[in-house]
């Protein structure tokens, strides 16, 4: 090998609004030459992330998402995937500083808002330089790598089939190759969208504050639970027609002068102007109406981003769609109806990592 | 989408208590006459729409025949006051808790029994259709609620010149009115009810709703009631209004600990909406948790109805509904959100009578064999509440009082309006010279000028209808019905759209043909116009005695000296009240001196040694001296130099101005004496035509069609505007296609000072348009 790969531990890290995502490389062909060389600092940091699932309260490691067997700059080993709360990031900086990382001289690439935020906490408070990296650029080199890696196992791609028909709707795999030109949606906190053109040609469209966070925020003040998985259990078992005014509510069926069909929701939330139904709601369907209400908002913007970029392929990604496949069959139903077919909503499963990975490459193969 | 049908309960028992608070004769006019009704019924207020017929005492002049001339008679004209029945639209807006008593009153006054059928939209039609068919009698005939809404809309884009305007919250002035481009279409609307809905309309009847929205005024509604525990939609607004939003969204700087450089996001941008509300361990104030709310939804609205606007490559967007509808609050959101995803390229505008726009359309689904839309409409201002301040600092339960009926009265206008074809560019003429909406000091002047002056409009009032038994009661009631919109003017001035120096002429007009004072300068007009007419011959020997050059400045100076013998400007109806000697010599004297205070003479005379004009358009101004001894020696010049005139002069009658009907009398009286006048005439070089106004000012976008088929048959190449309304007060920096002449003498030494000039200053501008010089440099030699 001719070029020099920058030395263990590999990291890539996305400091989120809510969520910090790192991506740990773990060499699977350390030889025993290595093995003898290697600090002990770095052998404890590997054994310490590979051996546990969850770290401290909150953090807590993909087990399902880890790509094993994985070739990357001519060694092998196994990827990993780890989130905990942004607002625990002083926690995590205490154990770098606990466990001497700062002492393996190595340069941890960090992207997302708080790679910038907390940069001068990375370096009092655990000595570590931080090498600063664009998000969107993280974020579409993850994707692109990731989609071109993964071979084995369940397929990288995915779309709903039939998504308008609740009973025959099923995932599938997809295959994107040839992804260009291609909308990208990141649902994360907020929402970032994306025109990809190819991988070093793209150009952010627009985004909208009503995201993940803000379906969280809502939640939490609505129905008093403090997580996301709480949440999105909650609107699991609710429903939605309780709080939204339908168009059927309003016009008694369709409203076919504009062709709304009665389903469709004319105004979320508008049943909850009246006092006696607000006193009738469960929290389960607040949850519920409140993931409905962002999830189509983004819908509709994405969608209209489309028409304007003319591009018809949509791949969403961003950990609001973590553990929310009621979320994916909307958009994708969304997507359908609304298009008439036109557009197709892709998903990810590794859906809140990309950046982090993005991150991990530039390490690698600084751009 | 809809406006809700379904308002909160507390809604109705707040106003169970309320009573109609004003005389309902006063809300509900001319219901005698009235037929064709409409009604739009919202979440928590109804429209009522009706036609009716208005009798108007009209003042009239028929000249005496020749042959009959009664040796007795020494009038000039005849002189009847006629009833005349005009066309009016009547719209009123209540609260909904009102329904019922509105309904029964109306019931007890209507007397037109053709009417069948009451044409109704609004989410609320279907529940109060029983209500109203019991009451009433009438059939209500649901219409489409989207199809009233547009048609509304066009209808007042059309008819009203100040509908449209943008808000900035912290300028001088909060309202900007915009002139409406003459080809209204396509614009975008988008209705911010219950839901949203974004339409496209392309013209009179076509429109696609091509989007729209859940998260709308019912979100804020029910979201807001469920997070703040506050049930009324005001209430909420007035909560937002005082929170901080930064309290609950997550921004870019709590993300990125500043701004986003690299995407040009700055750090105060919301990068997350309710974003540190998702913890279980910390309160949020209710005003903060309000405010987020608002500027999540005007947000998320704003950036929908620009990515269909850059679709449909549409740069018109109007926003109305009962989110807006009024609330400065959320005009500021909407504002600021367009301006944001835009870039500042498209403004979020909105709609005066926004609220009338269902109620509106639904009235015109039903007039439609009348065919309204082949009338011009004028808005008028005596009979009509105007665009109301809603302070959000103001106590909720004493806006839903002060705001219980609000009216708009619109006049079928007996001529169709259009664009005076030579205007340079129409879609951006204003007429206006001094915007008082956001000139404070102006503002306070010309009000306190027009109050100063209402005792002497009063006697002249009274004095004009000797006979006829309570004119002075219904002066009084012009006095305070007058001096009430004075004092509303001065506390809203957007009230009417830009209050200008011309509205408050208009509105005095409105005001005394309200109470049937239709022309009360009628006498004074015709005295003053007999009198001249003895002069008439001798100032034309005096001029035909002075050589060519001389005689060209004489003119003007005649012209201008007639300009004084204005009953307008105060500073003249003094000394004409006092001193009935006043006359033509002594007006001439009063005369500022050349070099005048705008003076383009020695261009004009230069263009006078030129080749004749093809035509003039000459917009007169008094009655009397004015018209008589210095407007007509002036045009006889024209005519004798092989230059067709058409004389434009107003419809109907304002201050001393000259009437039409005045004019051509007068003209046939001056042709028996001056065969150059009495050529003209019957050459077909001479021309009359009415304006379509009965203002003292002038609006030359909305000219009689006559006129505006005239000016082109005839080519005319030169515009004369004579007098301080229709030349200073308005179209001083209008901008023509042709050659124009401004000429008026500064009657009021507070507009003399403000110009740099004293009172009687004179303002003579001459202006070519600038394509133009080279066709004429023969005649033109620059200075």
């Amino acid at each position: 090998m001719s070029i020099k790969n920058a030395s263990f531990p590999w990291f890539g890290m996305d400091i989120g609004g809510t969520l910090v995502k790192l991506v740990y490389f773990e060499p699977r062909d350390i030889t025993a030459e290595e093995e003898q060389e290697e600090v002990e600092n770095l052998k404890s940091i590997r054994r310490y992330l590979t051996s546990n699932v969850a770290y401290g309260k909150t953090g807590i490691r993909d087990v399902h998402l880890e790509l094993k067997e994985l070739t990357l700059c001519g060694r092998t080993g196994n990827l990993h995937f780890i989130r905990f709360p942004t607002h625990d990031l002083p926690a995590f900086l205490q154990m770098g500083r606990n466990k001497h990382f700062s002492s393996l001289h190595t340069t941890l690439c960090a992207t997302g808002g708080g790679a910038y935020k907390f940069e001068s906490d990375f370096r009092t408070m655990a000595d570590l330089q931080l090498h600063k990296l664009d998000e969107l650029d993280c974020l579409i080199r993850g994707v692109l790598y990731i989609d071109s890696v993964v071979s084995s196992g369940p397929s990288e791609c995915y779309y709903f089939e039939n998504p308008t028909d609740p009973d025959r709707c099923v995932q599938r795999p997809y295959t994107l190759e040839n992804p260009y030109p291609l909308l990208l949606v990141n649902i994360g906190s907020g929402v970032s969208i994306m025109a990809v053109y190819s991988e070093n040609n793209y150009k952010r469209v627009t985004g909208t504050s009503l995201g993940g966070g803000t379906f969280l925020g809502l939640c939490c003040l609505l129905t008093g639970c403090s997580t996301f998985e709480d949440a999105i259990e909650m609107a699991s078992k609710g429903e939605s027609t309780r709080v939204d005014k339908l168009v059927r509510d309003i016009y008694g069926g369709d409203y076919e002068r504009f062709g709304l069909p009665g389903w469709a929701v004319a105004s979320s939330f508008g049943n909850m102007i009246s006092k006696e139904k607000r006193e009738s709601v469960s929290k389960e369907d607040l949850a519920r109406a409140t993931l409905v209400t962002i999830t189509n908002n983004i819908g509709s913007i994405t969608r209209m981003c489309a028409l304007n970029e003319k591009i018809e392929r949509v791949v969403f990604v961003g950990n609001f769609l973590r553990v929310n496949t009621l979320s994916m069959k909307l958009l994708s139903y969304a997507m359908d109806y609304w298009s008439k077919g036109q557009l197709k909503a892709l998903f990810l499963r590794h859906e809140g990592y990309f950046g982090a990975v993005g991150a991990l490459l530039e390490l690698l193969h600084p751009s | 989408m809809a406006e809700c049908g379904g308002g909160d309960s507390s809604t109705s028992s707040h106003t169970m208590d309320k009573s109609i608070t004003l005389p309902p004769d006063e809300i509900f006019r001319n219901l005698e006459n009235a037929k064709r009704f409409a009604i739009d019924i919202g979440g928590s207020l109804t429209k009522l729409a009706y036609y009716s017929t208005v009798q108007h005492k009209v003042a009239k002049v028929r000249s005496f025949e020749h042959h009959t001339e009664d040796a007795a008679s020494d009038k000039l004209y005849e002189i009847s006051v006629q009833e005349e029945v005009t066309a009016r639209l009547h719209f009123i807006k209540f609260e909904n808790a009102y329904i019922e008593t509105c309904l029964d009153f109306i019931k007890d006054h209507l007397v037109n029994t053709e009417t069948k059928v009451i044409k109704a939209t609004g989410g609320g039609a279907h529940k109060f259709k029983e209500l109203i068919e019991r009451k009433l009698g009438l059939k209500v005939d649901k219409e489409d609620e989207m199809t009233c809404l547009i048609k509304g809309c066009n209808f007042v884009l059309r008819n009203i010149p100040h509908e449209v305007f943008v808000y900035a919250k912290h300028a001088d002035s909060e309202f900007r009115f915009q002139t409406t481009h003459p080809d209204i279409f396509p614009y975008l609307l988008v209705n911010i009810g219950s839901g949203v809905s974004i339409v496209k309309v392309e013209s009179e009847d076509k429109f696609e709703r091509i989007g729209g929205s859940s998260i709308g005024g019912g979100t804020f509604w029910g979201l807001g009631a469920l997070l703040t525990k506050t049930k009324r939609f005001d209430e909420l607004l007035q909560l937002a209004s005082r929170g901080q939003h930064t309290n609950v969204d997550m921004l870019v700087k709590d993300i990125y600990g500043g701004s986003y450089g690299s995407l040009g996001l700055t750090g105060d941008l919301i990068a997350s909406s309710f974003g540190k509300s998702a913890t279980a361990d910390k309160e949020f104030s209710k005003e903060d948790m309000a405010k987020s709310l608002l500027h999540m939804i005007s947000n998320d609205i704003g950036q929908l109805a620009c990515l269909y606007a850059k679709l449909h490559n549409l740069s018109r967007v109007y926003f109305g509904g009962f989110f807006i509808r009024g609330h400065p609050v959320t005009m500021h959101t909407i504002t600021y959100s367009i301006n944001f995803f835009t870039k500042g390229e498209v403004q979020a505008l909105f709609l005066r009578h926004e609220g009338y726009l269902g109620a509106i359309g639904a009235f015109l689904k039903g007039a439609e064999e009348d065919n309204p839309n082949q009338y011009s409409w004028g808005e008028n201002y005596a009979g009509s509440s105007g665009l109301m301040s809603v302070s959000p600092d103001m106590n909720p339960l004493q806006r839903a009082r002060s705001g219980t009926f609000d009216m708009l009265e619109m006049d079928r206008l007996e001529r169709q309006l259009v664009n005076l074809p030579l205007l340079q560019d129409s879609s951006s003429y204003i007429p206006d010279t001094v915007d008082l909406t956001e000139d404070a000091l102006a503002r306070e002047y010309w009000l306190d000028c027009f109050e100063e002056a209402l005792d002497g409009v009063v006697k002249r009032a009274i004095g004009s209808q000797p006979d006829i038994p309570e004119v002075t009661e219904r002066a009084e009631k012009f006095r305070q019905k007058y001096r009430n919109k004075l004092q509303t003017l001065r506390h809203q001035p957007f009230a009417y759209g830009s209050l200008t120096v011309r509205s408050l002429l208009d509105t005095r007009e409105h005001c005394l043909n309200e109470f049937n004072f239709p022309d009360p300068y009628l006498k004074i007009k015709e005295k003053e116009n007999d009198m001249a007419l003895k002069y008439y011959l001798k100032v034309v020997k005096s001029l035909e005695e002075l050589g060519w050059e001389q005689r060209q400045l004489a003119l003007v100076r005649g012209v201008l000296a007639g300009n004084v013998f204005d009953w307008g400007a105060k500073a003249v109806s003094d000394v004409l009240e006092s001193d009935p000697e006043f006359g033509f010599e002594e007006a001439k004297r009063q005369l500022e001196e050349r070099p005048w205070l705008v003076d383009s003479y020695d261009q004009w005379l230069q263009r006078l040694k030129g080749p004749p004009h093809k035509c003039a358009l000459f917009f007169v101004d008094n009655s009397g001296m004015d018209i008589i001894l210095g407007v007509m020696p002036f045009v006889r010049e024209l005519l004798s130099r092989g230059t067709e005139v058409v004389l434009a002069s107003n419809s109907g009658p304002a201050l001393n101005d000259v009437t039409n009907g005045e004019l051509q009398i007068l003209i046939e009286r001056i042709a028996a004496m001056d065969p150059v006048i009495q050529a003209g005439l019957m050459d077909d070089r001479l021309t009359l035509v009415q304006s379509g106004s009965s203002s003292p000012c002038l609006d030359l976008s909305r000219l009689d069609k006559v006129l505006a088929m005239v000016v082109r048959e005839r080519q005319t190449d030169l515009i004369v505007i004579e007098g301080m309304g229709r030349a200073i007060h308005t179209n001083y920096y209008a901008t023509l296609n042709c050659e124009s002449l401004k000429m008026a003498v500064i009657k009021n030494s507070w507009l003399a000072d403000r110009l740099g000039g004293k009172l009687f200053s004179v303002v003579f501008k001459y202006e070519v348009p600038a394509g133009k010089l080279s066709q004429n440099s023969s005649a033109l030699t620059p200075s």
